[in-house]
């Protein structure tokens, strides 16, 4: 194997470690926000920690194949994609760090008829199942499993969409709840936002695979 | 009308067929880097342009090579007037053994000019286009050979460039060279383009990338793909380019 291979080989697993922690984190978030977990959002919040030191080291590896070996074409697109979402990854870190705050900060657990009616759980799953098919369609360069993003995006927009209204309503019914459910709309907006750093990895994968560059696109979704 | 075309070529060396249908169209002031492993005619291709292989025995060309719209292997082509326009520069510097100033005097002397105020101009600006004057201004009657490589180099492309081409064909021009040599030549190449028509054989893809407008990838005989070379570089048609341009040829 040539030594360009090798390290591309290396790059790949540290970039499936960051895939693998993003998602435990996400499962852990999950995890505390339902069952008011605060010991499991401490965790999630020490762990941001390592997020952040892989990120650096993933950033350091593609520094040096592109200073050492100026790779081209393929090589090229590759390395300069891992950098981006390297970055969309510890992006999706912060925010979940975010919502783990908020369980460690609320005075009382969720309402759980509050995060089923304003559609959290079914953002919580659509998004565990949209990381572990990106982390799948890097692996396998399978850019049609990073198109199936764009559409699966739309169940979090549609959620966002909607959740003002449905908290309005909850606040009238219970205002005594009324911290519990600003943080309820905070996590939906940051759940939304998690939703967009993996359509940006789904461009990302298809840009290093084909070539194609669909930001700011508006067809991407029929392309 | 392109500045350079070559249609249906086809160039033997006695049994050898070492270029198979090349059909390539260069658009004037631009660098074309042509690129491909050793033995796959890119050098043969750039001595076809300036019937530098008409030196070689039983080499025989069918097809044309059109400059400016003429066909250069016409019957009565003069091959000295084409070898004016259509100036070269090798792999290894390889100035006259005559000082600095008559390494360049000699070839507009030889052309029949004998105005020693125009002479000494167009040394003064050939050594000026060839960004050398400024290091050689205070010793143009030492001997070439006191000079550099880098610096031979550039004396040799300003000799070229003082009988007026319009095109300058350059075989590895860098390839003998330091690094600090091989960048000025690259500068020199990006600042010619203004001027003149530039196509260049390499063996360094990065050089490739980084002078040419537009690249050519030759493999045995073949012309495999011809195109932008930022959009070479960054996502090639086809996969014999990328193997190659990434080194996984072979």
């Amino acid at each position: 194997m040539k030594a360009l291979d090798e390290e591309i080989k290396l790059l790949k697993s540290e970039i499936t470690t960051m895939f693998l922690l993003i998602q435990a984190q996400m499962e852990k978030v999950n995890a505390a926000m339902i069952n008011d977990d605060k010991a499991l959002a401490q965790e999630v919040i020490s762990t941001e920690k390592r997020v952040n030191a892989q990120e650096l080291t993933i950033d350091r590896y593609c520094e040096n194949m592109l200073a050492i070996f100026q790779p081209v074409a393929i090589d090229l697109r590759y390395v300069l994609a891992v950098l981006k979402i390297n970055n969309n990854l510890e992006r999706a870190g912060d925010i979940l760090e975010g919502i783990a705050r908020f369980v460690l900060d609320a005075e009382k657990p969720f309402d759980n008829k509050l995060l089923e009616n304003t559609g959290i759980h079914k953002m919580f799953e659509a998004l565990l199942v949209m990381i572990d098919q990106i982390e799948t369609a890097f692996t396998n360069d399978d850019t049609k499993l990073a198109r199936s993003m764009f559409i699966k995006d739309d169940i979090l927009d549609k959620v966002n969409s909607s959740a003002v209204k449905t908290v309005a309503e909850y606040i009238k019914e219970h205002p005594e709840n009324i911290e519990e459910a600003l943080y309820i709309i905070s996590t939906i907006r940051k759940l939304e936002r998690i939703g967009d750093q993996i359509t940006n990895i789904a461009e990302e994968i298809i840009f290093s695979v084909e070539a194609k560059v669909l930001k700011h696109s508006k067809y991407k979704k029929g392309n | 009308m392109y500045k350079i075309e070559t249609q249906n070529i086809n160039l033997y060396y006695g049994d050898f067929h070492a270029l198979k249908d090349i059909n390539l169209k260069l658009e004037e002031n631009t660098v074309t880097a042509l690129i491909g492993p050793s033995g796959c005619g890119k050098s043969t291709y750039l001595r076809m342009l300036n019937r530098m292989n008409d030196l070689i025995d039983n080499v025989r060309l069918e097809g044309k090579v059109l400059i400016d719209g003429e066909d250069i292997y016409r019957k009565n082509m003069d091959v000295v007037e084409l070898r004016k326009k259509v100036g070269m520069v090798f792999q290894k510097p390889n100035p006259f053994p005559k000082s600095i100033f008559e390494n360049i005097a000699y070839g507009l002397r030889v052309n029949g000019i004998t105005d020693r105020k125009f002479i000494v101009e167009e040394v003064e600006n050939s050594l000026k286009k060839a960004a050398l004057w400024d290091e050689v201004k205070d010793k143009l009657k030492k001997s070439a050979f006191e000079l550099s490589g880098g610096q031979q180099q550039r004396l040799c492309i300003a000799r070229a460039l003082a009988i007026k081409p319009t095109v300058v064909l350059m075989d590895e021009p860098a390839s003998a060279l330091d690094p600090i040599s091989t960048a000025k030549i690259e500068e020199l190449i990006y600042e010619l383009k203004k001027q003149f028509t530039i196509v260049i054989v390499t063996h360094n893809m990065q050089q490739a990338a980084r002078v040419s407008d537009f690249t050519a990838f030759f493999y045995l005989g073949n012309l495999i793909e011809f195109g932008d070379t930022k959009q070479m570089f960054l996502n090639p048609s086809k996969e014999e380019t990328q193997n190659y341009i990434t080194g996984r040829f072979g």
